[in-house]
């Protein structure tokens, strides 16, 4: 069952780090729309963890060295442009692996068809917000260049093998390749370049192998729970 | 719009047409017609309707920080999804309130600003922190329900937009004060260290909650007028008596008790007494001298002054694309919205 947590720890955890700008959002549009995205992504995280066993159980009793998300999502916020760059990043590859899931014939093809729209939701969003911070101001204009040069090195893993989910992992990246580098263009942003392939970050999320922020994430998540064991609430 | 001041009301200099319109506009609110947006208006209707609704707008903004204190520590998914999805709703109905507003001739923008400001207000009960899980709850049972006690007349409040906006608004905190009872329900009959966190959220927010119904009628400001005016319905104290009666036998059944000795029915009356509220607390909060007050405005104001350049790059992304046709309408228009 690894296909279904390293699926679902991406989701919960990206929802997480979103719920993370309720009332600190630029503006109030932005409050209800990343609340909005946090809510899709949590709904598949619990799907998802709970095909592997009790969603909170999974959610609250694992320690950081047994999550298996792509460090991508666990990376904090930052400015705004930060989050959007990693929204950009990460909806654009889930729009497309779950465009393929609900294709398939698998286990997910019943979740990723439910999922997609939800997806193609978040996809547009992150895109609506590179082209208008690349192509705004000079100021956001470079904070947008800045975040985007900064996440790149996390994307490799994007396309790291995942037992259990059965794509072609090399066209999905090409097709995350073409489509990022579309959006970043018409942005008036470079596409960055430098570590990629081989960065020696690539690959350790889902090894359970995490960036140093997310312990702190998960000590603040998961203190409540663990302060009441076996509690119900 | 024009700043107008109570003590600046038109009535006093009503030339003939004036004089006309505050006929017509008297007989509409005494038919209990709908006041609508092109409709003539005194001035004071509009600046009192427009000092409570950004009220109302802003409480609801300001309101979502002590929730959102307690979203990255949810015990649970499902507590998590609920809580996310409540201080969404609430940002929705700043948006609503603000639009509603915006009828008035004001702009959300200058609203906001005032607020950043401190020269409008917000509900006096954000003020206070949520210290534990259970305040999410309490918050739910207490201050939603007391929201809705005061909101639901509203709903026939005799300016229409603000009316319907309350009616959507209404339907979804009448869901959010369920989900916070059944919260504080499943503490109560959880383990004794749930029990006793339910109980002291309830002691701690029963008071600021009796207070969010404003102050005692002999000394309420504002209340008469809009009385007449028919933007209120009943009395602060008729309100609050309401609600002390709706909350004596939910609190039982939650198995928690409120914290006044003083709480016991009135055969004569067919009503709850209830013990003297600390008017100078209530007081000192409203002057800004509350436990959260500082904060609560800081991280407004922070969230503004950090997203401005956000707001900046929309805009001036839609100006670009306005000048030139046909490659982005749509996503400009879209982000008019948004700027």
């Amino acid at each position: 069952m690894t296909a279904a947590l390293a699926l679902g720890d991406d989701a919960l955890v990206l929802s997480h780090r979103l719920g993370e700008w309720a009332g600190h959002a630029p503006v109030l549009e932005e409050e209800v729309a990343l609340a909005n995205i946090a809510l899709d992504l949590l709904g598949q995280a619990r799907m998802l963890l709970s095909f592997v066993g009790d969603e909170d159980q999974l959610a609250y009793l694992r320690e950081e060295r047994a999550f298996r998300n792509v460090q991508l999502v666990e990376q904090p916020n930052g400015d705004f442009a930060h989050t959007i760059a990693r929204q950009l990043y990460f909806s654009v590859y889930q729009h497309l692996l779950y465009e393929r899931l609900a294709a398939g014939q698998g286990e997910f093809a019943d979740l990723a068809a439910k999922a997609v729209k939800e997806v193609a939701y978040h996809r547009d969003h992150a895109e609506q917000w590179v082209l208008r911070l690349g192509d705004g101001t000079a100021e956001s204009h470079e904070r947008m260049q800045r975040a985007l040069d900064a996440l790149w090195r996390f994307t490799d893993e994007l396309f790291e093998p995942v037992e259990g989910v059965d794509v072609d992992r090399h066209a999905l990246r090409d097709g995350w390749l073409a489509a990022v580098t579309s959006v970043v263009e018409r942005a008036t942003l470079t596409l960055p370049s430098g570590p990629q392939s081989g960065a020696w970050t690539a690959g350790a999320g889902r090894q359970g192998l995490h960036t140093e922020p997310f312990g702190r994430m998960l000590a603040e998540m998961q203190h409540l729970h663990r302060s009441h064991p076996g509690a119900s609430w | 719009m024009a700043a107008v001041t109570a003590d600046q009301k038109t009535q006093g200099t009503a030339d003939t047409a004036d004089a006309e319109h505050l006929a017509a506009f008297d007989a509409a609110v005494a038919a209990d017609d709908r006041i609508e947006p092109r409709d003539w208006m005194p001035e004071a209707y509009r600046a009192s309707l427009v000092r409570q609704m950004a009220q109302h707008a802003h409480s609801e903004i300001i309101g979502m920080q002590p929730e959102a204190n307690w979203i990255s520590r949810a015990p649970s998914l499902r507590r998590k999804a609920i809580l996310m999805a409540k201080v969404q709703d609430e940002a929705g109905h700043g948006l609503y309130l603000y639009s509603a507003a915006e009828t008035l001739g004001t702009s959300r923008e200058e609203l906001l600003d005032k607020l950043h400001a401190g020269r409008q207000r917000y509900s006096s009960i954000f003020n206070y922190p949520t210290l534990t899980w259970a305040d999410v709850g309490a918050i739910g049972w207490l201050v939603d329900g007391a929201a809705i006690t005061n909101q639901v007349p509203l709903c026939r409040c005799s300016y229409g937009p603000y009316a319907r906006a309350m009616i959507r608004i209404c339907k979804e905190e009448s869901f959010h004060q369920r989900q916070g009872y059944e919260l504080l329900l499943a503490l109560s009959r959880g383990t004794s260290a749930q029990h006793e966190m339910a109980q002291d959220a309830v002691n701690r927010w029963w008071w600021p909650s009796l207070m969010m119904f404003g102050p005692p009628d002999d000394s309420s400001a504002h209340s008469a007028q809009s009385m007449a005016w028919k933007i209120k319905r009943h009395s602060n104290d008729e309100l609050r008596r309401r609600f002390v009666d709706i909350c004596v036998p939910q609190a039982e059944a939650l198995g928690l008790t409120l914290p006044d000795p003083d709480i016991r029915w009135n055969e004569d009356l067919g009503q709850h007494d209830y013990g003297a509220i600390d008017w100078t607390e209530f007081q000192e909060v409203l002057k800004g001298n509350g436990p959260c007050n500082e904060q609560r405005l800081a991280q407004r104001r922070m969230a503004h002054e950090e997203g401005a350049w956000v707001r900046d790059a929309a805009a001036a992304y839609a100006d670009k694309h306005a000048a030139r046709p046909g490659t982005a309408g749509a996503a400009a228009q879209h982000v008019e919205a948004t700027a």
